[in-house]
């Protein structure tokens, strides 16, 4: 069975997969679609869904088109989710599979190192470094990144320090093969499938990391997204319910989608449940 | 609109009350008794006006510490611990009358040696602004008499009988402050004594404020009302709750956000006013950096008034909740004057005029600093950035903190700012600062920070602050008027208006210009 064939029967993936491409499409469209600024106003203000076609998911205080802040906020969500991801993934991968592979006295400093990441509230330790470094894009990925790199390097850790008794490693070391070279070319391809599997529903916190933190008005103020449109509206909730309840479920199923591909990949990549459901 | 609407029939009740009380009072006679709730919004850090003047010290401290004058609805100046004053021709020597059998709440009697004491040594101290005018315009300050001070000035100025308000001059007890500590880490500012008709009973911190009736009050029969409790609530949405079930009876402009504003004041058995703040006459600005291009360049000044639409923002960013400026001075204040040129929101004329100057956006990019007080003024914040976008400009918002702003804006490290500042009843004490050119000092955010130099302008405004006749005053701030919004000193946005809400059963609540933090001897609640 292929890979996808495998992926297409859990039908909740495959869900999860054409949601997530409806948001991805509309995000890379997004200027042709709306081609004024989110921020522009472009009709009365508090307009609501059902008052003028012409904005079928209303308007907000300043008169601005909620539907075209969704579209511009899935940029910034997609972008920031996948970009802080792959950042986190990378600094995961390498502290993991130093401390796994080498062990001893490196394993102990790096994986204390980890610990000490871990033990911090990843939330507050984003809060304080955004604040610390003026909220703006690359400052809000790059701190999405260094609170969510830990759990990749524990679990690049664990694969790494079974394989790496396994007997094509050693194998490996036999016929003389460089430290780095048996990582990158022999354990690291066999460790690939947890590492992506993890990194799909890391996508889905970076969002709701990047989310919560536009709702504490510490987002970037010059691109529109999603926690911003909610933590902007929030207060007239009584008033224009549609001003925080559009993005709210932009939110949901978006990370929703992204939680189902990671259960797919997971039925899909584990070798233990291959033939479940067949 | 209901708020406007109330506002010009209360001015109009106030006048009346003010106009009655020599003789019969009102139709309503007053009860005696009574517990007042309000709420002291964030809990001020001390009681001693002397030492911080807060909005919730004054609310809180203006019923224990009384000035010797208050000012009405129409900033005419008012008996407060001063009975009479009179002012002699040459406008040099300013005599007060103090009240009789006053005393402080520890039982001393109070004299003119506390206001000498006072004005002399602990304000001129402890407080920037009554430091100023006393090292400019004060020659001395003496007391001829147990119940009289004259001050002597050095010149005339016209302003100077508008310094003595309760946040520019509360009187301090001389025998618990002279006595060589310092004010500021003196005991006594843990345990306030003024001659107020309230006494502090009891602050528990986190929770409430307990004053009681001052039994040795100076008005016989006053003040009507047994206890005052300032609440401490944090939440904003608590405290509109708070108000909607009945455990506060009134909530100060700034207590509830804007919406619930709109709430509130349909509630039932609810009144509001806008009036009791005309005194402060608080006005909303953009700060331009006129240092360099763009701003320099008064054209682009102008543009920008053009390209923003005032009433919009008054409307649907603060709630309906004030009034467009249409220049330095607000409206409610003394020498206002309308006739200045007006900056309609045009965007085809705004184009026009950076065409003519030759100005291309396109060259410059704007650092936008929003205020950090709150959701409303992200919104305005968004809100100009994308009509001064439309215009061509490449412009990006530069968040920061209360702090940030603050430092940033007394360092002039910003192009494109907000404000607001308080007017203080008299041009010479709230306006003028930000347009002298000898005021462009470092250090605050409320001086001349955006750089306007005009040396007309220095001249008008020195001529109209020596002025000894209220007539030449007028005319040289009619001038001064004109010349700094055709320069488009700073981009006024509005004049806010704060809403108070209360029971309609709390009767005499705001009379003055000062609003609430005049001392409520006078205020009762209707059984």
């Amino acid at each position: 069975m292929t890979f996808f064939k495998r992926y297409a029967q859990n039908y909740g993936a495959l869900i999860g997969l054409a949601i997530l491409v409806i948001v991805a499409v509309v995000a890379l469209t997004a200027p042709l679609l709306f081609p004024v600024s989110p921020w522009q106003s472009v009709g009365d203000p508090l307009l609501s869904p059902s008052e003028n076609p012409a904005f079928p998911f209303g308007t907000d205080m300043l008169g601005r088109d909620i539907a075209a802040g969704l579209a511009y906020g899935a940029r910034v969500s997609l972008l920031i989710g996948i970009v802080s991801t792959a950042v986190a993934v990378v600094i995961g991968v390498s502290i993991g599979a130093l401390a796994g592979f080498y062990g001893g006295r490196i394993d102990d400093i790096l994986m204390r190192f980890t610990e000490f990441f871990q033990t911090i509230p990843a939330f507050a330790m984003a809060i304080v470094l955004v604040a610390i470094f003026n909220p703006n894009i690359v400052s809000i990925t790059l701190a999405i990144a260094v609170v969510s790199w830990p759990p990749v390097a524990r679990l690049v850790r664990g694969e790494f320090l079974s394989l790496r008794s396994r007997e094509f490693v050693q194998a490996a070391v036999v016929i003389g093969q460089s430290g780095p070279r048996i990582m990158f070319t022999q354990i690291l391809p066999n460790a690939i499938s947890p590492i992506i599997v993890t990194a799909s529903l890391m996508v889905a916190t970076a969002i709701l990391t990047e989310s919560s933190l536009s709702f504490l008005g510490l987002g970037d103020r010059n691109m529109m997204s999603w926690g911003f449109m909610i933590g902007a509206a929030r207060t007239m909730l009584r008033e224009a319910w549609w001003m925080s309840f559009f993005p709210g479920v932009a939110i949901l199923l978006t990370v929703l989608a992204i939680n189902l591909i990671g259960e797919g990949l997971n039925d899909a990549m584990n070798p233990h449940l291959r033939g479940r459901k067949g | 609109m209901v708020v406007i609407d109330r506002r010009s029939m209360l001015t109009g009740a106030a006048g009346l009350i003010l106009a009655g009380t020599v003789g019969a009072v009102a139709q309503e006679t007053p009860v005696k008794g009574g517990v007042l709730n309000m709420i002291a919004q964030p809990e001020p850090p001390i009681l001693m006006v002397g030492l911080n003047t807060q909005g919730p010290t004054l609310y809180v401290g203006g019923q224990i510490y009384q000035s010797l004058l208050t000012y009405g609805t129409d900033l005419k100046p008012l008996p407060s611990l001063a009975k009479s004053w009179v002012v002699a021709e040459d406008g040099l020597t300013y005599t007060f009358t103090l009240q009789d059998n006053v005393k402080w709440h520890d039982g001393k009697p109070f004299s003119a040696d506390d206001v000498v004491f006072t004005a002399d040594k602990f304000l001129r101290e402890s407080h920037p602004r009554w430091r100023l005018i006393a090292t400019t315009y004060v020659e001395s300050i003496t007391s001829p008499a147990p119940n009289q001070v004259v001050f002597k000035l050095k010149k005339p100025f016209s302003a100077f009988l508008h310094a003595f308000e309760l946040s520019s001059f509360p009187i301090i007890p001389k025998h618990l402050y002279d006595n060589g500590t310092d004010y500021r880490t003196n005991p006594a500012n843990q345990t306030p004594i003024g001659t107020g008709p309230f006494k502090l009973k009891e602050w528990k911190r986190g929770s409430y404020i307990h004053l009681v009736r001052n039994e040795d009050y100076w008005k016989p029969g006053q003040p009507y009302l047994d206890e005052l409790y300032f609440r401490i609530i944090p939440d904003s949405a608590s405290r509109a709750v708070a108000f909607e079930k009945g455990t506060v009876d009134v909530l100060r402009g700034g207590d509830v956000e804007g919406f619930e504003v709109r709430r509130l004041v349909k509630l039932k058995d609810v009144e509001n006013t806008t009036s009791g703040w005309e005194n402060y006459a608080p006005l909303v600005f953009m700060e331009m950096n006129q240092r360099t291009m763009p701003f320099s360049d008064k054209n682009v000044r102008k543009a920008i008034m053009h390209a923003i639409d005032r009433e919009f923002i008054v409307k649907n960013i603060f709630f309906g909740l004030g009034k467009v400026a249409t220049g330095p001075f607000a409206s409610t204040t003394l020498y206002y004057s309308s006739d200045v040129p007006a900056y309609p929101f045009d965007m085809a004329k705004a184009k026009k005029l950076l065409a003519d100057a030759k100005v291309n956006p396109a060259d410059y990019s704007i650092r936008l600093m929003p205020l950090p007080y709150g959701a409303a003024w992200d919104r305005m914040a968004e809100y100009i950035k994308q009509q001064i976008a439309q215009l061509g400009f490449k412009i990006a918002i530069t968040g920061v903190d209360a702090g940030g702003w603050s430092q940033k804006m007394s360092d002039f490290d910003f192009d494109l700012s907000f404000n607001f500042t308080y007017q203080y009843g008299d041009p010479a004490l709230g306006v003028a600062r930000h347009y002298l050119s000898n005021n462009i000092i470092k250090g605050t955010p409320y001086g001349n920070n955006e750089h306007y130099i005009n040396p007309k302008v220095d001249e008008l405004f020195n001529l109209a602050a020596g002025a000894v006749s209220q007539d030449v005053a007028a005319k040289a701030y009619a001038e001064a008027q004109k010349i700094i919004v055709d320069d488009v000193a700073l981009g006024w946005l509005y004049e806010m208006q704060n809403v108070t809400i209360y029971r309609n059963k709390v009767k005499n609540l705001v009379k003055t210009g000062i609003g609430l933090n005049q001392y409520m001897d006078e205020v009762w609640i209707a059984k």
